[in-house]
């Protein structure tokens, strides 16, 4: 064996122009199919950022899937029954803090309540129609970007007064509202409080930013008058693509209905099919033509070892040591491009993710790229398994021409 | 000078000589539409420590009569022979191993790999058979060149040597598993009329001063006369061997 290394190490080192190209040819190949990979893998991983983290993975409303049974149902024993008034239940998913306890215990994700309520905000002689939504401060940022869409005051903010709201920043501006301000907030049902803006928020879209108000639960229990009840958890799992499973668990367990993101946005899921099959194809055509590109350089080499290839196998090397022999010097220049290639297909990352992108209408500045180990292994995979096939390949027929025929054509 | 020297070949328990290459028979047919005899019923027996010129105009079939002894190349009919071991049926590792150990080869053009020194093309086949040490293998290869005048030369590639300094490489090369024959092929051919003679003098002492076997095709007739036995080939057959 180390006479074959030896051998090949010669050949790869005394031809140093040759194996150069040889190698920058497989290192751009690697190169440009990790940066590929990045780019791929950052864009799918930013559009399930921006569609699918926007949204709660599971919601658990306060509805069952399957209407209770009235109790004049329960009562007679008769096929249908016409014209009765349905029994007026009290709204609300009951014992929330014990449910999401129950939750937590094996849920892969976080957990959230929150308290919808219409309402009307009024400042001075302003008053717009809002959806104010009751939330827990220390559980929000687990299931929601809300806390990092605040672009005045925080979260936390809403502890520190007794009626505290935070404004869609377009909402405030509407009604001409600053930070500190004392708004009226009154719902349909005649509930009504004084509430203090302690904070705005921005979420990118133009009809939550001006119709969408954040308070603690206990205050938005008191408008919409059920105490101690919550219409919704949200959920967020750790593992998206999951959310459909955990969400039928959670519904076999507490009863409310609870609906997946999947379940909800269906279009989404063909959207992230098609999404993938674009990622893979192209993935998987750089990577084929990185190893073609790989494979001609290297089978060129080896083809041009023809004649010392016959020479060796006059000597009395075998085929098999000769075949070894120029699979380990394509493996070489495989590996050493590969190696080169993870440098370039970094620094084509970094260069790729450092240009910046101004526009009014985009959070997001810069292309979004994803740096993962597995890429760098599967172009290495590519490069060596291209390299192997190049040397091999032309070595086989090499080492099974009779040497005369070469020795005779030299001559 | 032939009997004397087929008196010195190998005799096993039998008492009758075993020549150290033989062909039996041997057909060489090169396929094709028009199938092209190359040798045909060729009959030889090689002895050791012969210096056999093979000798023919072009197109007769010398180098691939060498090439059929040196296991290069198998025959279409009949069988070649080392050591009275049928080649026959041997399997390409063992046909290589036997041109690893028993044969040494020289053709007409050095044939020496570009990338290595004098040195190291030497060292080759000796680390490809594996039975030295690597200082041993050196110290060995060494001793080749000097003793072929080209102690200087060591470390040199062969775009750095002459034409006759190349041959003596490839002879050194040639002697590096210290096989009992060298086989080969117009080794004076690309050499001009001093580097010829060198080469000459160098193969006339393995015969004299080592006891090895050599056949080599010429179309050299004076040289073919300084040699010990003359086989002449006409249309792929033998005409005489003298």
């Amino acid at each position: 064996m180390n006479l074959i290394v030896d051998v090949a190490l010669t050949h790869v080192r005394s031809r140093a122009r040759q194996t150069l190209v040889a190698v920058a040819g497989v290192a751009t190949g690697v190169g440009f199919s990790i940066m590929m990979a990045a780019l791929m893998e950052g864009s799918q991983e930013d559009f399930i950022r921006q569609l699918v983290n926007a949204l709660p993975h599971i919601t658990v409303s306060d509805e069952r899937r399957i209407p209770p049974k009235q109790p004049a149902e329960a009562a007679f024993d008769a096929a249908e029954i016409y014209n009765l008034t349905p029994e007026v239940r009290r709204r609300g998913i009951k014992n929330p803090l014990a449910t999401m306890a129950s939750l937590e215990a094996w849920l892969p994700g976080y957990v959230a309540p929150s308290v919808n309520v219409q309402a009307i905000i009024r400042y001075g002689s302003r008053d717009v129609g809002t959806t104010i939504f009751g939330i827990d401060p220390r559980r929000e940022p687990n299931v929601s970007e809300l806390v990092n869409q605040i672009r005045q005051g925080s979260l936390r903010a809403l502890y520190t007064a007794t009626n505290a709201i935070i404004l869609g920043d377009r909402l405030a501006e509407k009604i001409g509202a600053q930070l500190g301000a004392n708004v009226t907030v009154q719902t349909s049902d005649g509930a009504r409080i004084n509430a203090q803006v302690v904070g705005t928020f921005h979420a990118g879209v133009r009809s939550v930013d001006e119709g969408t108000a954040y308070a603690l639960v206990r205050t938005a229990q008191i408008l919409a008058q059920q105490t101690g009840l919550v219409n919704e958890l949200r959920v967020r799992v750790t593992d998206p693509m999951q959310a459909r499973d955990v969400s039928t668990r959670i519904e076999s367990e507490i009863g409310y209905k609870s609906v997946s993101w999947q379940e909800a946005h269906e279009d989404l899921l063909s959207t992230f099919i098609i999404r993938n099959v674009i990622m893979y194809t192209i993935v998987g055509a750089i990577l084929l033509v990185a190893s073609f590109g790989t494979y001609n350089i290297i089978s060129t080499i080896t083809h041009e070892k023809a004649r010392d290839i016959a020479i060796m196998k006059s000597l009395g090397l075998s085929e098999r040591t000769l075949r070894t022999m120029f699979v380990v010097e394509a493996l070489i220049i495989g590996f050493a491009g590969g190696c080169l290639g993870f440098v370039l297909g970094y620094l084509l990352c970094i260069a790729l993710g450092s240009i910046e992108f101004k526009s009014p209408f985009m959070d997001t500045n810069r292309i979004p790229l994803a740096y993962s180990a597995l890429h760098y292994a599967i172009a290495m995979f590519a490069a060596l398994a291209s390299s192997f096939a190049a040397g091999f390949m032309p070595a086989r027929k090499a080492a099974h021409v009779n040497p005369v025929d070469i020795i005779r054509g030299a001559t | 000078m032939r009997q004397e020297q087929t008196a010195v070949g190998e005799r096993p328990a039998s008492g009758v000589p075993t020549p150290l290459i033989e062909a039996r028979g041997v057909t060489r047919i090169l396929p094709g539409i028009v199938p092209t005899t190359l040798v045909h019923d060729i009959d030889l027996k090689i002895a050791h420590n012969e210096f056999v010129a093979v000798t023919g105009p072009s197109g007769s079939g010398k180098s691939s009569l060498l090439y059929l002894l040196g296991l290069l190349d198998m025959p279409t009919e009949g069988e070649v022979r080392i050591r009275g071991k049928a080649t026959v049926h041997m399997s390409e590792e063992e046909r290589a191993f036997t041109r690893l150990s028993e044969l040494g080869f020289v053709f007409q053009f050095h044939f020496l790999l570009p990338e290595f020194s004098s040195l190291d093309n030497i060292v080759l086949p000796m680390r490809a058979l594996g039975r030295l040490s690597r200082a041993e293998m050196r110290e060995r290869a060494a001793g080749l060149l000097d003793s072929l005048d080209l102690a200087d030369h060591r470390h040199k590639r062969p775009d750095q040597l002459s034409g006759g300094q190349r041959q003596r490489v490839a002879v050194a090369r040639a002697l590096a598993n210290d096989p009992p024959v060298i086989l080969a092929d117009e080794p004076t051919g690309s050499l001009d009329s001093k580097s010829s003679e060198q080469v000459f003098q160098v193969l006339r002492d393995l015969v004299d001063q080592n006891a090895k076997t050599i056949v080599a095709v010429t179309h050299d007739i004076d040289l073919a006369e300084r040699m010990d036995r003359r086989v002449h080939l006409m249309d792929g057959g033998i005409a005489s061997d003298d």
